[in-house]
């Protein structure tokens, strides 16, 4: 199903631009062609379906569901949909918001909101027609626990002591109202037209896509320049033991990288193809993915420094076992 | 004259919906009170959970991404 991008790249690479396949820079461009094109097809088909499937959920949906879902399920909930729900990072605080003043505990909100960039429904679909169906159940697990883990976590610490004021009066008047009353104007689920639901899902093919591609072509670039100039075998060699140092490095060095996770699985597809342990290449992207400064600056605006120092440390310290882990499971996976 | 608020902490999408809402208003020559609310407790007790939202007067018109022509149009008259 995918050789026509295969044969498009090796059209446009060597037959009309005239490269040969036994240089480097001719290996890389056909690479780089013949994924880009693979992607960007895959991207606008699946972002449209998708979008066709679940136009009629919202975050208003998710936190009325969450806000009446019991303490121990509302972790797995809120992690689930963290994955599943669409909003663009720049919704965050409004989101934190709106969850934590209808009374939803601090941990059940995060657990939503660290999922949410490490899985969502493009990257798992990437990630089955790249890397395979048994990786991408992985990731998914991984990415998950993460969340759920982190929310239980941080409701254990009561992180809810390190929120701005505002925003912990908010929580208490959440928990009371709810006490008390269980109105909530919930949003009506009357359903949708199909034409609507097209209209929908074509503004979230256009949207999702002009935000994505040149994350795309960034990280193609840099899984080309992988693939066609470093030395075969060379990350085999070097890391390809997945000595203990090589995880927290990955971690730290994924920090100050920014990129979402479309932009990042093609780096791992050929990270993964160059010899670097499953549990080092999952440990660097997902702190690339999910433990960004711009995103956590974002935060101090309800959180105080110390929420957000415990918050970042936490993501480190769990990304970098996961690598540990993954290291040490790989020969059996 | 209009009181129009658009909510939304500094996004590039906020922006956008701003300079449209502007550029509308003046095309039609018709004056409009415009503001943008970046601070998350107000926009947190508009009860807005997706922006840019937009407020007309007091009432949530729009929210989760920039509004169309027609609809700012139909908002200012």
């Amino acid at each position: 199903m995918f050789q026509v991008f295969y044969d498009f790249a090796s059209w446009l690479i060597y037959d009309l631009l005239g490269f040969t396949a036994q240089t480097k820079l001719g290996d890389a461009l056909h690479f780089f062609v013949e994924d880009v094109s693979k992607i960007f097809a895959l991207l606008l088909v699946m972002i449209y379906f998708i979008a066709l499937l679940r136009a009629s959920l919202n975050v208003e949906r998710v936190r009325d569901f969450l806000a009446s879902k019991h303490k121990g399920v509302g972790y797995v909930m809120g992690s689930s949909f963290g994955a599943i729900t669409p909003f663009c990072s720049c919704s965050s605080i409004p989101v934190f918001l709106g969850f934590t003043s209808a009374g939803i505990p601090v941990g059940i909100t995060m657990a939503f909101l660290i999922t949410s960039p490490l899985i969502n429904e493009v990257a798992v679909l990437l990630l089955m027609s790249l890397l395979g169906w048994k990786f991408t159940i992985l990731y998914v697990v991984i990415g998950m626990s993460v969340g759920i883990l982190g929310g239980v976590f941080l409701d254990a610490i009561k992180a809810e002591r390190w929120l701005q004021s505002f925003a912990a009066d908010a929580l208490k008047q959440g928990r009371n109202d709810k006490t008390s009353k269980s109105e909530t104007a919930s949003v009506s689920g009357v359903g949708m037209l199909l034409s609507e639901r097209h209209q929908f899902a074509k503004q979230e093919m256009l949207e999702i896509f002009g935000r994505v591609w040149k994350w795309v072509i960034l990280g193609v670039g840099l899984g080309a320049v992988l693939h066609g100039f470093v030395p075969e075998g060379w990350i085999q060699e070097h890391l390809g033991d997945g000595q203990w140092w090589s995880v927290p490095v990955a971690v730290l060095l994924g920090v100050p990288l920014y990129s979402n996770a479309t932009g990042v699985i093609p780096v791992m597809e050929s990270l993964i193809a160059n010899g670097l342990p499953i549990g080092t290449t999952l440990a660097f992207c997902m702190s690339t993915v999910a433990a960004s400064f711009p995103e956590f600056i974002l935060l101090k605006q309800v959180m105080q420094w110390r929420l957000l120092a415990i918050l970042f440390a936490m993501l480190l310290v769990a990304f970098t076992l996961v690598g540990w882990v993954f290291n040490a499971l790989s020969p059996f996976l | 004259m209009k009181n129009i608020k658009v909510l939304g902490s500094g996004c590039a999408k906020c922006k956008k919906t701003v300079a449209l809402i502007k550029k509308v208003a003046s095309d039609k020559a018709i004056e409009i009170n415009l503001e943008k609310v970046e601070d998350p407790s107000q926009i947190m007790a508009y009860k807005v959970m997706s922006t840019p939202a937009v407020v007309v007067d007091g009432n949530i018109v729009h929210k989760g991404g920039i509004p169309n022509r027609q609809q700012i149009e139909q908002w200012l008259v």
